[in-house]
Formats: C-alpha cells, sequence, structure tokens
C-alpha cells in the first residue's frame, strides 16, 4: 500500500436531501399513530395493528420475489399469483398428510409439520419457477408487451392446472394447535399465527436486506440491475444468475401462498389472482425493483386494510388504490425506484 | 364505395375475405339461418364483442398499451343504459342519455388514468390499471342500494325490443318476426357501425401516428409528436367504444351484473381474443370474437365427447374435460404470442399469393 493511492472522496449529501430520502420510512409510524388517533380504542388498535402487520409481511413475501425479478431481468411475471396459489395447494396437501403431528399437541412436531409443508410448497414453486423462466419467459426478454400477454398466458394455464390436480373445489385446513388461539395483553388479543408471520417476514426481510448489501451475490445482482452487461462481460454468467434470481422469487411466492393460505384457512385455485391485485400495489407503491419500498409498501397496505376494515368495511379495496394514488403523486416513481421507469 | 365504407383497409388476404364474408352473412342472417334462442344469443354475444375486442384492440394493437381496466369501461357502458332504464323508465328517451352518460364517465375515467399514468413504462400501466380496475369492480359490487351488488339489474327495455311486440301475425320464413329480432338487428346495426368507425380511426393519420408511437416512442417523441397526448387519446377513445359496447349488452340482456361485465374472466377472454385474432389488425377482432365465443358455446359438447372416449386414460380423461377448455386456450394464447404474434389474420395475410 502506498500513501499515493487516490483515496475516493465520497460527496456528503446535504441533510435536507437525506432527511427527503429516509422520509419514506417514517411513513409505517405515522399510518399506525394516525390509526391510533382514528380508532381512540388502544386494545382494539393494537389487535388491529399486528394482523395489519401480519397481512402486510405475507405480502411483503409475495411482492419482495417479485419487485426483485423485475429489478434485475426487468420482467414482470403476472403469473406470479400462480405460484402463490401453488405454493398453498402444496402446502395443504402436504400438511394434510401430517394431519397426525399437525394434530398432535406437541408443538415441536406441529412445528415440523409447517416446516416441511413451507420447503415442499418452496421446492415445488421453486422448480416450477425454473420451467416458467426457461418455456416462457425467455423468450421474451426485453419486449415488455409479450412478457406480459405471455405471463398472462402461464397463468391460465397454471390456473386450469390447477382444477386439473386438485380438483376444482376450494381446500379447507385448520392451523397446526400450535398456531392456533391468542394470546392476551391486556385487553387486546392476539392471535398466535401472526406474531409467527409477522416473525418470518421480518426475518426474510433481514435476510434479504443482508443477502443484498452484503454479500457477493448481492453485489452481482445490484450490479445486474445498474448495468447487466457489464456485469456480464466482467465474466459472470448473469443468465444464470437471472435463473437463480427467478427461481427464489417463484419460492418466496410459494412460501407466501402456504402462509397466506393458513392465515385464511381456505384456499382457491383463484386466491394468486386475487392476492395479486394487493401484491401490484405494494410493488408500485414501493417502487419497482425495491426491497425496502415494497417492505414499506406492504406494511402501509396491510395497516390501512385492517384499520378501514374496522372503520368502513365497504372502502378497504379502495382505501389501498387511494394509498397508491397519492403515493404516486408524492413520487411518480414509488417511494424507492430501483430501476429508472422509462 | 365499398372500399370507402371499410377505409381502405380491405382484408388484403382472399381466404380472409372469403371467412370474412361468410362471418358477416352468418351474422346478419342469423336468426333466418339458424333459428332458436342459444344461438341468437350466440350470435348477439358475438357482435358485441366484436365491438368490445376491437375496441381493445384500438389499444392493444394500434397503440401498444396493455390495460387491465377494458372491462371497466366496458361496465361502465352497460351499467349507464342499465341505470338509466330503471331510473326513468323503459323510454327510447331513457336508453340515449344512459348510454350517453356512461360513454362520456368512460371517456372522463380514461383520461385521468391516462394523464395520470401512460408516461411511464408499459408494465407500470398494466399494474396500475389492473389495480383500478379491481377497485371498480369492488365498489360496484359494494354499492348495492345503487348497482344492485352481486346480484346485478333487471330492469324492461322499450317493448318494441321484447319478445311480446309483434311486428307481423305471420312468421316469415318460419321465424318469428318480433320485437327479439328487432333488438337483435339493432345490436348487429350499432355493432357494424361502430366496427367501421375504429376502422376509420385506425386508419386515419391519427391511426398512422398510433403506429408510430407503439413501434418507437422516442423517435415519434423526437419528430414532435406528444406522444402522451397521442396515447390518452387512443385510451379515451377505445374508453368510449368499450362503453358503447356495454350499452348494446344492457340492452341485448336486459341484465346487468358484475359477473357479464367487470370480471376479471372477460377481461381475460379479451385478452385472448385479440391475440388469437391478431395484434393491430381490427379483423382480427372479428375473427377472434367469433371463434372464441363459437368455442366456449360449442367446444365444451366437443371436449365432452372426447372426454367420454379417453376415460380409460386416468390422467388425460380430466385434462380434456368440458370445464378444462380454457386450458387449451391459455396454451393456445401462449403458442401464438410466440409464433404468430400478428395472430391469424397476420398469419393469412402473411400467405398470401
Amino acid at each position: 500500500m502506498s500513501d499515493t493511492s487516490i483515496k475516493p472522496r465520497i460527496e456528503k449529501v446535504p441533510l435536507s436531501e437525506q432527511f427527503f430520502q429516509k422520509l419514506p420510512v417514517m411513513l409505517v409510524p405515522l399510518l399506525a399513530l394516525a390509526g391510533l388517533l382514528a380508532i381512540g380504542n388502544p386494545a382494539s388498535w393494537l389487535t388491529l395493528t399486528v394482523a395489519g402487520l401480519a397481512m402486510g409481511m405475507m405480502i411483503f413475501i409475495m411482492a419482495s420475489g417479485l419487485t426483485v425479478v423485475f429489478g434485475l431481468m426487468d420482467v414482470i411475471n403476472f403469473g406470479h399469483g400462480a405460484f402463490v396459489a401453488i405454493g398453498a395447494f402444496v402446502g395443504f396437501t402436504v400438511l394434510a398428510w401430517l394431519a397426525g403431528w399437525t394434530e398432535s399437541p406437541s408443538v415441536l412436531l406441529n412445528l415440523f409439520a409447517v416446516l416441511i409443508a413451507i420447503l415442499a410448497a418452496m421446492l415445488v414453486t421453486g422448480l416450477l419457477g425454473y420451467a416458467f423462466e426457461r418455456v416462457i419467459v425467455m423468450p421474451v426478454y426485453g419486449e415488455h408487451l409479450k412478457q406480459i400477454l405471455v405471463t398472462m398466458g402461464g397463468l391460465i394455464v397454471a390456473q386450469q392446472m390447477i382444477y386439473v390436480v386438485w380438483g376444482p373445489d376450494e381446500l379447507h385446513i385448520s392451523r397446526p394447535e400450535a398456531f392456533q388461539g391468542s394470546l392476551i395483553f391486556g385487553e387486546a388479543a392476539i392471535e398466535k399465527y401472526r406474531l409467527v408471520a409477522v416473525g418470518i417476514g421480518l426475518a426474510l426481510f433481514l435476510a434479504m436486506r443482508h443477502i443484498l448489501q452484503n454479500t457477493k451475490v448481492g453485489l452481482l445482482v445490484r450490479a445486474g440491475v445498474e448495468n447487466g452487461e457489464m456485469v456480464e462481460a466482467l465474466g459472470y454468467r448473469i443468465r444464470r444468475l437471472f435463473l437463480v434470481v427467478f427461481m427464489t422469487g417463484s419460492a418466496l411466492a410459494g412460501l407466501g401462498g402456504v402462509m397466506w393460505g393458513l392465515y385464511q384457512e381456505t384456499i382457491t385455485a383463484h386466491m394468486g389472482s386475487e392476492i395479486m391485485v394487493l401484491v401490484f400495489i405494494v410493488v408500485i407503491i414501493g417502487g419497482l425493483g425495491s426491497v425496502e419500498g415494497c417492505f414499506i409498501g406492504a406494511l402501509m397496505v396491510g395497516l390501512l386494510a385492517n384499520y378501514t376494515a374496522f372503520l368502513a368495511p365497504k372502502v378497504a379495496l379502495i382505501s389501498t388504490i387511494a394509498l397508491m394514488v397519492v403515493i404516486l403523486m408524492w413520487r411518480p416513481q414509488g417511494l424507492y425506484p430501483v430501476v429508472k421507469a422509462k | 364505395m365499398l372500399t370507402k365504407l371499410l377505409s381502405g383497409d380491405t382484408p388484403r388476404s382472399r381466404l380472409l375475405t372469403v371467412i370474412l364474408l361468410v362471418v358477416l352473412v352468418c351474422l346478419a342472417f342469423a336468426p333466418f339461418l339458424f333459428p332458436g334462442t342459444k344461438s341468437l344469443e350466440t350470435a348477439a354475444r358475438i357482435c358485441i364483442f366484436i365491438v368490445l375486442v376491437a375496441s381493445y384492440d384500438l389499444l392493444l394493437g394500434y397503440a401498444g398499451i396493455v390495460s387491465f381496466a377494458h372491462t371497466m369501461f366496458f361496465g361502465i357502458g352497460a351499467y349507464g343504459t342499465a341505470l338509466a332504464l330503471s331510473a326513468t323508465g323503459p323510454s327510447y328517451f331513457s336508453l340515449a342519455w344512459g348510454t350517453l352518460a356512461g360513454a362520456v364517465l368512460a371517456a372522463v375515467f380514461a383520461l385521468a388514468i391516462g394523464l395520470f399514468s401512460l408516461r411511464v413504462k408499459a408494465i407500470f400501466f398494466a399494474m396500475v390499471t389492473l389495480a383500478v380496475a379491481s377497485a371498480f369492480a369492488v365498489l360496484v359490487s359494494q354499492m348495492s342500494w345503487l348497482t344492485g351488488g352481486e346480484d346485478g339489474l333487471n330492469y324492461k327495455i322499450p317493448r318494441e325490443l321484447t319478445p311480446a311486440f309483434k311486428l307481423v301475425k305471420e312468421k316469415v320464413l318460419d321465424v318469428r318476426i318480433n320485437g327479439k329480432l328487432l333488438a337483435y338487428y339493432l345490436v348487429f346495426f350499432a355493432s357494424a357501425f361502430l366496427f367501421l368507425v375504429m376502422l376509420r380511426i385506425v386508419n386515419s393519420p391519427f391511426g398512422r401516428t398510433l403506429k408510430a408511437v407503439r413501434d418507437n416512442a422516442f423517435r415519434a417523441e423526437a419528430i414532435g409528436y406528444r406522444v402522451v397526448w397521442y396515447r390518452t387519446t387512443a385510451t379515451v377513445l377505445s374508453a368510449v367504444m368499450a362503453a358503447l359496447a356495454g350499452s348494446l349488452l344492457a340492452v341485448w340482456l336486459r341484465y346487468t351484473g358484475p359477473a357479464t361485465t367487470l370480471s376479471m374472466e372477460i377481461m381475460i377472454d379479451i385478452l385472448l381474443m385479440v391475440v388469437i385474432g391478431g395484434m393491430g389488425t381490427l379483423y382480427g377482432a372479428v375473427l377472434g370474437a367469433t371463434l372464441f365465443i363459437l368455442a366456449q358455446t360449442y367446444l365444451q359438447n366437443l371436449m365432452g365427447i372426447a372426454s367420454e372416449a379417453t376415460s380409460a386414460v386416468p390422467f388425460f380423461s380430466t385434462l380434456v374435460a368440458p370445464e378444462r377448455w380454457l386450458l387449451w386456450l391459455g396454451v393456445l394464447f401462449i403458442l401464438s404470442v410466440y409464433f404468430f404474434p400478428s395472430g391469424i389474420v397476420g398469419r393469412l395475410r402473411a400467405g398470401r399469393a
């Protein structure tokens, strides 16, 4: 090391600009505060907030895969909803096989059953993601119009295949013993499963952040988002990276599907396309391609949906649209756009 | 004269001309050629969907905009007419103002969506419209005091358009000349007129500029065309056309509800019809809508037979079960996006000697 080496000079961002950049982080607490003021009763507020956070975390799990895939590959997979549904169906099938474990009072066996169900769902949807990328998406890189059409086609076929494999009826399953019931904090009752969902979502978010910020794979992914050709020229096989990211995204959809299914305790072949509306809203709010934005957006949508469902049930979905419109007025590209929308 | 009527956009393929003529003749004389209620329903549905699909093609094929809000405009038109008819009685006046109100409201909505989000990427616009359309569908099913919620609205239409009205006592060619027949011809001629109007639009300088914007928005902007203005105008035009198609459906069915106008299934149907028929050719809408609705109505019977025949093969028979016809259309859809991006019409035109 010589002293003459050029030291990079990091220019300081002005404080006001830093504040503007960080501003979206404040949105979730602000929304929660607004909810507290609107609802008044702290106990029901706490229940609703935890429910909203849980819903937000599950939407985040489904949306994060989608948004990373978009950021890296410039592909929005309209068939993502199909992976959610398939994940849920696979998970439910496995849980039905393991009925002996899920019904036993042993927490460990319960956990084991759910874990196996989740792993199976993620495995199946990950492999399906592989097939989907190779067969359906690969020929249409760089053509948005065709991507939308073809992935819609994939969604139709996948939904129909669910009917072929699992039949036309919706499936019911009750959560394993350990996840049933509520904890009581003062006057507020909080369902255990929602706490679990919050935990898993938070863990996933932190893990994704860690991988993207601190590992070499994350570095390559971020570099690929900026300039794929350059990464390729440096000798990395970006195509393979694409594929891995796509499979991970699909597997996350499967995970989200199992968790959402256990939350609702009922699944249908159409659940994917229904939840996709919320997922898209979250992705738009967060800014295409951004994991942090997606996280904030998901939590906001979850909280807002639960607050409005309590205060004015008829406007629940409309309120999330209104949120999207307001956010887009403020930041036309979403909260933290990674890919500059043209 | 004929060329002028078609705005100079002739089919440009002998086979295509023949097919289109067959479709036209069949639709024009449907009540006489195919007697029976079911076939008349099918024919009217085909007429209405030709307009709807052509209006979507105006957006997708000519402007290159993927919107999932098209059923919203269809629904606005249908509900406009339906609400007017149920609120102010079954008169032609309420029919007219309801239709007009629906079209105007659709235009305003389209303008808002267009100005708001057409500056962004195709993917972004598709997602925004999907969200807005589903919110609209929820809103309609929630506002049951106005829209009848999930049950929809039943209403009366002017008496001259109902089967109770007899125009001629005797049967002509074994067909009763009643109000139902008049209603069919109202639908038929209105659809034909709207289709010709759209043909006029896409073959005007405006339509050609639209194609330029679709093919290279950057360059079009650089030449001096205001891309956003063109895209927004296309969105508004196509929304108005869809609303008018919705009004026709409302008159024909005498019922309007979320399932017939707003559901996501209809949006997917429209998408399939446009792509299979051929994007960027309005004639594709004719073929797509005709084929699709015929398949919807009659293919299921055929698949029922196939499923019976293969009932010994366990997995295959569920694949060809009549309820799974959409599966095969989905596969066809993907294949046609890859191999025939210009659909049946483009294929026929390319194949001409």
